[in-house]
């Protein structure tokens, strides 16, 4: 009685052909992922030790360890958040639960998809013309980590508008309709109910400050620098300048290095990631309704 | 469109509209209302959906002000004063309790949900809120259910529980006007026998209004009844008169017979 036509069995045939065609692509993303961590650890594992770690670069950075670059690079990421943090999630709030629709707004919001848009190096000019040259912090932690809080500001204000508009309307009308406040419906459910995504952008952010070289070249990473930094108008290594000096400046560095550095940097962003998708699950688990 | 509410001196009147008509993004949704809503009396608003019942719950508590693209114009009178002349509408909202269609627990607990209009206007003295809350709770009829768990999450009630807390929550803020709007479409019938028991009893101490999409429950509850349809008053009548067949338009007549909507 029901008996597939020829039409059922050719869409029958499509689907799966469909299916392993995306099925494919998909494993096609898995492949750079594995490969680079692959190399990364069979190659740059050797180099990993305490002393790597922990040690300055000594003989021209032939040999020795990472520290200053390290302890540069948790700076210049500590300082880009303090400065982009308060700014992009008190413009997240303003977006999400003040604006009206109207031409200002959709120009701000025009703004913030540019500037996720901006190339990196174009930003690093701009940081140093406006912090190195034009503020005078010269190059410094201050003007890099500027620079790039900048950089990062638009995914800070996504990810936390994102997490605002999660909270549903109801609730906000339902206190609004109290008498409360916009700024007390924040304070009381629109933020206890979303900090948990706020932190995922927050951490995001962290990571992908962390692996960016171009912005603070000009700003505030410097090539060598035997001590480390002892505030934010000093100029401080880093471990994604650190990187490419050593594969691309420096004769004679030990091959197992340049991939030594590349998979602390690359471990240090995954860990980072982690805690974001840990944070994720959390919230998730937490739901409240 | 007639409209006949008995005249009643000022002092009786709870909410005076006249001539109200409301736009969204330039949008007519609801025009040509005038009424009047006796004090300490339960007002049912009746009609299909899409009549604009909702819209004028909205203006009487200057939800316009939040609410991207809603105009009001004519005067909504609460005690008196018309809406708009409250500089700080935070205080009129303060004084009108509301209740939503789908309960809307708040995602804290079920204290702390009844606790939250007190705090917002200072309270911090724990042996006040404990009280307030007490107090609210019995009122709602909700007290013997939820009084050992009062710090598990008020979102994960019942769905008739989380619309008994929301009653509540708007009895914590201690109002003088008690908007309902359409309550009892996510509450099974027994949830909405002892609601609207309660509702009978909270009419001598406040006004109010009663939107349903339920004739019957208007007729139960309410004195008089307005009926809206696609955005304009019908008419006011006494409820018994309206569901006597002595409704002023044939239209209103249909409505509660359940020929139409």
């Amino acid at each position: 009685m029901f008996e597939a036509t020829e039409r059922n069995r050719r869409n029958r045939k499509v689907e799966g052909l469909f299916r392993l065609l995306f099925l494919w692509m998909t494993c096609m993303l898995i492949l750079p992922v594995a490969l680079i961590l692959g190399v990364l650890i069979v190659r740059g594992g050797p180099a990993i030790s305490w002393e790597f770690l922990f040690t300055r670069p000594i003989n021209n950075m032939t040999a020795g360890g990472i520290l200053p670059a390290l302890v540069g690079t948790v700076w210049l990421v500590v300082v880009a958040l303090i400065a982009s943090v308060p700014v992009g999630v008190a413009a997240a709030l303003y977006l999400s639960e003040y604006a009206p629709d109207n031409r200002l707004t959709r120009a701000i919001n025009l703004a913030i998809i540019n500037l996720a848009g901006v190339p990196s190096i174009v930003h690093a000019l701009f940081g140093l013309g406006a912090f190195v040259i034009f503020f005078r912090f010269g190059t410094s932690i201050l003007a890099a980590s500027l620079t790039l809080a900048i950089m990062t500001l638009p995914v800070v204000i996504v990810a936390t508008r994102e997490s605002l508009q999660t909270v549903p309307l109801a609730f906000r009308e339902a206190c609004w309709n109290m008498g409360a406040t916009r700024w007390q419906t924040i304070r009381k459910v629109v933020l206890p109910n979303s900090v948990s995504g706020i932190l995922t952008g927050v951490i995001l952010e962290v990571s992908r400050t962390a692996g960016e070289t171009a912005p603070i070249m000009f700003t505030g990473a410097a090539v060598f620098m035997p001590f480390l930094p002892q505030g934010v108008l000093d100029q401080t290594m880093a471990m994604s300048l650190h990187l490419f000096v050593i594969s691309t400046q420096v004769p004679d560095v030990p091959e197992h290095m340049p991939f030594g550095v590349a998979l602390v940097l690359i471990s240090l962003v995954l860990a980072m990631n982690g805690l974001s998708i840990a944070f994720r699950v959390y919230l998730r688990g937490r739901k409240k309704w | 469109m007639s409209t006949a509410a008995p005249p009643s001196a000022d002092s009786d009147c709870a909410i005076d509209v006249v001539d109200l008509a409301i736009r969204y993004h330039g949008q007519l949704a609801l025009s040509g209302v005038t009424l009047k809503v006796p004090a300490h009396d339960i007002f049912g608003v009746i009609g299909p959906a899409n009549s604009g019942k909702t819209s004028f719950l909205r203006a009487v508590n200057r939800m316009d002000l939040m609410t991207a693209g809603m105009e009001v114009s004519g005067s909504v009178r609460v005690e008196g004063r018309d809406v708009r002349s409250w500089r700080n509408p935070y205080a009129l909202r303060r004084r009108i309790g509301v209740v939503f269609p789908l309960p809307v627990g708040l995602p804290m607990t079920i204290y702390e949900n009844v606790a939250l209009s007190s705090r917002l206007r200072g309270t911090r003295n724990k042996a006040d809120l404990d009280v307030i809350v007490e107090r609210c709770l019995r009122r709602a009829a909700l007290w013997d259910e939820v009084k050992d768990r009062l710090d598990s999450l008020g979102s994960l009630l019942s769905g008739g529980q989380q619309q008994r807390l929301t009653i509540a929550r708007a009895l914590s803020q201690d109002p003088s006007i008690l908007l309902l709007d359409e309550f009892s479409i996510a509450v099974d019938p027994v949830t909405t026998m002892r609601i609207e028991e309660v509702l009978s009893e909270l009419k001598s101490e406040m006004t109010i209004v009663l939107v349903t999409n339920l004739v019957q429950q208007a007729r139960r509850l309410a004195s008089q009844t307005a009926f809206f349809l696609t955005g304009e008053l019908v008419e006011v009548t006494e409820t018994e008169a309206m569901f006597e067949g002595a409704a002023q338009d044939p239209r209103t007549t249909a409505y509660v017979e359940g020929k139409f909507g």
